[in-house]
């Protein structure tokens, strides 16, 4: 990691940030107006589409635009707003600070455990919740446990229900309801309270609200929304994973940051995710998380300059001879997914019982 | 009926939540908030080679304003939302429109901007009108308005407001020339009708206006109650004179807020919450002087990734440690700054 000069490396990195915030203006703020605009304008009028969701024609049709809004709510709008990359709008209504997505985790939340410490912490093992979320092993170098054997199984139940998923991963709940002093930590209830908040108004407003405003087409619209919330489901988890678990993509040993420099991190963050090719449309869909690598270079730069900057990035990848990790979507996921298979093993493939998790262990150590 | 408004209330809400019913009307009608105060611009119609008259529809959450008073205007500048203030030179009997006057001054982002960039049907945003730079009721019988350069332009609002109750009124009006004088042939016709008597002093003919030249020109001074807007040194000359006479009641003032912030490396820090000042270097971000100084500050990646340590910079200048870009604020703005990759830029103030 040390072999190649990541000052210099920092150096061109920072121009071509530098680069964007110089000619960052107008034009961006119009994409991201616009995209917000098409997406309630989607939104408000597949919902309205499903008050007659009883003829099949307008239950797929207010469906599919419903799940596309959702899909872009979360990825290209809130994910990319919370991150504060059009902070410098100084548009209140699109700020880092007052945004709320439709998800079920509390954007404040999610901004912690999201920008702050999956972003600075970036694949970093034991420091990286991200890296399995706490119930997956994605490297070779995370300890075995026979409570990886689920893990593929763990996988899919997650992408149906990710957004829950994530929920109580920003939570923390695996660590907090271990012992009762976390129990009953007031911090921790207050999150939790705000999160049940969340969830219950959003249940609300798709499963009892605009049910009922559809009258006869009620169940037809609860059956719609609980497809619409499914898809978006199953497509941030695909994306998500596409992101950092694909093969090729380098993880770190935890005491492997200390005293990190600036070139370091980014060199952390280039061998440390994994992009997607497709599409323009399929870029928009995966809130331009397709250049995760970009993105985790810069990630508070207007998502709609990744692409842009791409070609620059890969440049910087060639000239210090590094891997630039990308690939069809189809690919990538399929990647990812046989990794989670594998590593649900332990290394060697091979289940003896006790002694695994130790020697998992000794190797992050050697 | 109440009762009835709330629940339909809460349930477009919650047909709606995370977003509010609001949002989804902004998308049809910006104007129609009862919230967010919004306005459309009209057209700009050029007064003088660098000032123009901005009309502006006003939204449904406008709340009028009196003659005289100044409103603070969001202004999208090639992407980022700026705020200036302005002085309303419309008459407060139109409540579906205001206009403001804009003079393009050199460096003026916002002024040059609306002045010659700026295209009617442009969104704008929009402050309460404030400023109690206002005629009184009844109105004094004789009044002497001292107005230089867009200095005119809450006058202007006055004397369309009050044209047909105003007695006996004197302007002195300064300017470089007489095409130079921003509202230049109104104000003519106006003398012509005898609505005001209109001294027009020229800067390029003769020296700058000062109090004792405005005595010379409006003997009866000491009678007239007096209203002055225009650059600061012309405002302190007229209070001392007024002063020195023993009539600094009869004088009001509006001055204009200088636009340049001063800046330079460290400077001192205050955290208004906290009311605690800290002086710093070059070296400390604004999140580590708040934390040495115990300001309870928000914090996170601690470099300028994360967005969680973002606090609103209420006035004066920020410099970006990774490249030296500056956020500067005027009082009365919230720039949201990340204190953990800023260094202040002279003196500066924190809302925590």
């Amino acid at each position: 990691m040390n072999s190649i000069s990541d000052e210099n490396l920092g150096k061109d990195l920072d121009a071509i940030r530098q680069q964007v915030l110089d000619t960052r203006g107008e034009r961006d703020a119009t994409y991201i107006r616009r995209v917000i605009n098409a997406q309630r304008t989607l939104e408000a009028s597949s919902r309205i589409v499903l008050l007659f969701s009883l003829f099949p024609p307008a239950w797929l049709a207010g469906t599919t635009g419903l799940s596309l809004a959702k899909i872009l709510e979360n990825m290209e709008i809130g994910h990319n707003v919370l991150h504060g990359q059009w902070d410098w709008m100084r548009d209140p209504k699109i700020h880092s600070t007052a945004w709320e997505w439709d998800n079920a985790s509390p954007s404040e939340q999610w901004k912690h455990a999201h920008n702050e410490e999956h972003h600075t912490y970036t694949n970093v093992i034991g420091r990286d919740g991200d890296l399995g979320y706490g119930i997956m092993r994605v490297d070779e170098e995370q300890p075995w446990h026979p409570f990886h054997l689920g893990q593929p199984l763990w996988n899919l139940v997650n992408a149906f229900m990710f957004q829950y998923g994530i929920a109580a991963y920003d939570l923390k709940l695996g660590k907090n309801l271990k012992n009762k002093e976390r129990r009953n930590d007031p911090q921790f209830r207050a999150r939790v309270r705000a999160t049940a908040r969340k969830v219950r108004t959003q249940a609300t407003r798709d499963y009892v609200v605009h049910p009922l405003a559809s009258g006869p087409s009620a169940p037809a619209t609860l059956a719609a929304n609980v497809t619409a919330n499914v898809i978006r489901n199953l497509w941030t988890h695909s994306v998500i994973m596409c992101g950092h678990f694909p093969e090729g993509v380098e993880t770190f040993a935890y005491d492997s940051i200390e005293g990190e420099t600036r070139g370091q991190w980014y060199l952390r963050q280039m061998i440390g995710s994994a992009n997607i090719s497709g599409s323009h449309f399929m870029h928009l869909m995966t809130g331009n998380l397709s250049f995760q690598i970009e993105h985790h270079l810069f990630p508070d730069l207007p998502s709609n300059r990744y692409q842009e900057i791409a070609p620059q990035v890969r440049a910087v990848f060639k000239k210090y001879g590094l891997t630039y990790t990308s690939g069809p979507l189809v690919r990538q996921i399929a990647s990812a997914w046989r990794k989670v298979i594998r590593l649900s093993l332990p290394n060697d493939g091979k289940i003896s019982s006790a002694g695994a998790a130790e020697r998992s262990v000794a190797a992050v150590a050697s | 009926m109440v009762g009835m408004t709330t629940t339909l209330d809460t349930v477009a809400r919650l047909l709606t939540t995370p977003l509010v019913p609001q949002d989804f009307i902004d998308l049809v009608n910006p104007l129609a908030s009862s919230t967010d105060l919004r306005g459309r611009i009209e057209a700009i119609k050029p007064e003088t080679a660098d000032a123009a008259t901005v009309r502006i529809r006003v939204g449904r959450r406008w709340r009028g304003h009196r003659a005289g008073q100044y409103v603070r205007l969001g202004v999208d500048v090639d992407g980022v939302r700026q705020w200036r203030t302005y002085s309303i030179t419309s008459s407060p009997r139109q409540t579906s429109h205001i206009t403001v006057v804009v003079k393009a001054v050199a460096d003026g982002l916002v002024s040059n901007h609306l002045v010659h960039e700026a295209t009617a049907g442009t969104l704008v945003h929009l402050d309460d009108a404030a400023g109690d730079f206002t005629l009184p009721t009844p109105l004094p019988d004789k009044l002497l308005f001292v107005t230089a350069g867009s200095g005119i332009t809450p006058v202007m609002g006055m004397l369309r407001a009050h044209r047909h109750e105003l007695g006996d009124v004197v302007l002195v009006h300064s300017a470089r020339s007489a095409s130079d004088v921003i509202f230049g042939e109104k104000l003519r016709a106006l003398a012509r009708d005898r609505v005001i008597r209109l001294i027009e002093h020229h800067t390029s003919a003769f020296q700058r206006l000062t109090a004792e030249r405005i005595t010379e020109l409006v003997p009866d001074w000491k009678q007239r109650d007096a209203w002055a807007c225009g650059p600061g040194g012309m405002l302190d000359d007229l209070e001392t004179h007024y002063a020195a006479a023993g009539l600094g009641a009869k004088l009001r003032t509006e001055r204009f807020r200088a636009a340049a912030i001063p800046t330079g490396d460290g400077g001192s820090v205050t955290f208004t919450r906290s009311g605690v000042t800290t002086e710093t270097g070059s070296g400390a971000t604004l999140l580590t002087a708040g934390e040495g100084a115990g300001v309870l500050m928000p914090s996170g990646c601690r470099m300028g990734v994360c967005f969680g340590c973002v606090v609103p910079l209420r006035s004066g200048a920020v410099r970006d440690v990774r490249n030296g870009d500056l956020t500067s604020a005027n009082p009365g703005d919230g720039v949201l700054v990340q204190t953990c990759i800023s260094v202040a830029a002279g003196s500066c103030e924190l809302d925590i």
